[in-house]
């Protein structure tokens, strides 16, 4: 994903989103000190903290807030965001952490000995690269609860395939350039595909339809076939599975 | 509980309500109506809620029967509609009994229309709303269109007289206003002036997602991607084919194309409307502009909506020479 490169801007700056919404933009690049500012003050106006907001959006490097023009107006909601700005902690109020079980391999995860071969490690080496680190949900976007995680290690960057496959299932774990994702509804990418969760990251019919939102930690655990069934069947029958793991 | 059934589907029908607000950090679409203000006018006009589910279609309508009398009432644009061959006018409600057939033909120089129906479409709620959201099969009747055969369940209707608009929803006329940004500096003064001078033509390729735009290209110099980061209906998009997006009702959270401008909320639901092929110019704004635009608009709408005239007790579907429907008389 190229990085903004336009003529100097200088940040935090605010953009009109039209009439009825703002983008605060805290940098030009994806990082988690930037991450974290942006979902603290998600949290915050989330929270309540300045009137006539309907809601937010975070993201990589901004924060999308709709607003009411009825109840607030766009240039004084822009001087209050930017006095918050110049006084806002950056650390965000809660941080969860969730330890989502993977199978490596299979269907869904049909490019893992492509991208080992791709990477000159064995399979096993590469399940636990990928297993080891520690992920960070940027973002959740493009479809109902799909994750972007960063944190994947350098190493398993890779790019995008040129075709995009038509169909990926839920729950698939997916590497695109230097991103990491979980898939939450099938749908055509052009990622590459190394394992699958049980978890369901979206299931409208659940009391908490989405399992991740920007801010979370994220590990992944490898798990094998009989205990990927056993996860299958009890998310099938609706039970929580999911593990979160101690701050 | 009474039940619509539909014999016959245009091909784009779909149960709609105001949208699905508050979940676009999740990865929802809000979704809902592309001209919100019709549906909330043919929703008054049965004397339901303006937040209730209708049916929104593209260029021509269905087939419909009920089981139980309702009211009904279409709007959108002029339509050529019949209840058991009589013709029936757009912009005011009507009474459909239990054995008769309500014809709802071609939209006429415009693309969406909506049929309200008396109690609302009472499909079930999801994540609260019952707007459909096609891309991601959420909400409506299985998060899909209508088809012949399907049945779709009623709110209870209760009393209340049929309703007409006698004068007109004001729509705007002229260049569509733009505000700039939120990545207006990607592109250079040539851009910006070909955007703001030439005229771009509302293309085939259309859907509630998104708007293409044929016509000359724009550049921006500053790269066609960009981190990606949160969207709005309205946004406009350049890809580097150059081609302006303009994002609609069911459009993506975020997206990774820089967006030049955005359409001013008043003239997005015209933007819907526009024909095909039809030629369209864009002209910027001030987001102070575009947010007094808004508000005025706000009020004449809620003053149209709540001094809708009552068309007096008479049951009987009046035969009219016309099959066009009230336009803008």
């Amino acid at each position: 994903m190229a990085v903004m490169t336009n003529a100097p801007a200088h940040f935090p700056r605010i953009a009109a989103c039209g009439d009825s919404a703002l983008a605060v933009e805290f940098s030009d690049r994806i990082d988690e000190a930037t991450s974290a500012r942006v979902v603290a003050m998600a949290d915050r106006l989330a929270a309540g903290a300045v009137a006539g907001i309907r809601e937010v959006v975070p993201t990589y490097r901004s924060l999308l807030v709709h607003y009411d023009p009825a109840l607030v107006r766009g240039r004084d909601l822009t001087v209050q965001l930017m006095d918050m700005l110049e006084c806002q902690a950056e650390t965000e109020s809660t941080v969860r952490h969730i330890i989502v079980p993977v199978l490596y391999g299979g269907e869904t995860g049909a490019d893992l000995d492509a991208l080992a071969e791709l990477k000159e490690m064995t399979r096993s080496d590469l399940i636990a690269l990928h297993a080891s680190a520690h992920y960070r949900v940027y973002m959740i976007g493009f479809a109902p609860g799909f994750a972007y995680l960063g944190g994947l290690p350098e190493r398993l960057h890779t790019p995008r395939l040129a075709v995009p496959r038509q169909r990926i299932e839920a729950g698939a774990i997916g590497i695109g350039g230097q991103q990491a994702s979980i898939n939450s509804v099938p749908g055509p990418s052009g990622w590459r595909f190394i394992a699958r969760t049980p978890l369901k990251l979206f299931d409208p019919s659940r009391k908490e339809p989405f399992l991740l939102r920007a801010g979370d930690r994220v590990r992944f655990r490898a798990i094998e076939e009989t205990e990927a069934a056993h996860l299958d069947a009890a998310v099938a029958r609706g039970e929580p599975v999911e593990e979160w793991a101690a701050t | 509980m009474s039940v619509l059934n539909i014999k016959d589907a245009g091909p784009m029908m779909t149960v709609q309500d105001l949208g699905r607000a508050g979940l676009s950090r999740f990865g929802v679409s809000g979704a809902g109506p592309m001209d919100p203000p019709s549906l909330r006018m043919a929703n008054r006009l049965v004397g339901n809620a303006e937040s209730d589910a209708g049916l929104e279609f593209a260029q021509v309508g269905g087939t419909f029967v009920v089981d139980a009398p309702v009211r009904f009432a279409v709007t959108g644009a002029a339509v050529g509609m019949t209840v058991d061959g009589k013709p029936v006018h757009a912009w005011e409600s009507h009474h459909l009994l239990p054995g008769q057939t309500l014809r709802i033909g071609a939209v006429v120089n415009a693309v969406w229309g909506y049929l309200a129906i008396s109690g609302g479409i009472d499909t079930p709620l999801v994540l609260g709303a019952r707007t459909t959201h096609l891309r991601t099969g959420l909400g409506g009747l299985d998060g899909r269109r209508l088809a012949a055969g399907d049945h779709l369940p009623l709110g209870a209707s209760g009393h209340a007289p049929l309703l007409a608009l006698r004068q007109p929803l004001s729509r705007p006329r002229g260049p569509f206003r733009i505000v700039p940004g939120p990545q207006a500096d990607h592109f250079d003064a040539s851009a910006w002036k070909i955007f703001l001078e030439e005229p771009f033509r509302i293309a085939t390729h259309r859907d509630r997602m998104a708007q293409m735009l044929d016509g000359p290209v724009i550049s921006a110099f500053a790269g066609h991607d960009i981190i990606s980061d949160g969207t709005v209906a309205g946004s406009i998009q350049v890809p580097s084919s150059g081609r302006p997006i303009v994002l609609m009702a069911e459009r993506q959270t975020t997206g990774g194309y820089p967006k030049i401008a955005t359409v001013a909320s008043v003239d997005l639901p015209r933007l819907a409307q526009a024909m095909t092929g039809s030629l369209v110019r864009f002209r910027a704004i001030t987001r102070d502009e575009a947010e007094d635009l808004l508000l005025d608009q706000s009020r004449v709408l809620a003053a149209a909506l709540s001094g809708l005239e009552e068309k007096g007790e008479t049951t009987e579907i009046k035969e009219t020479p016309t099959t066009s429907g009230r336009s803008n008389t």
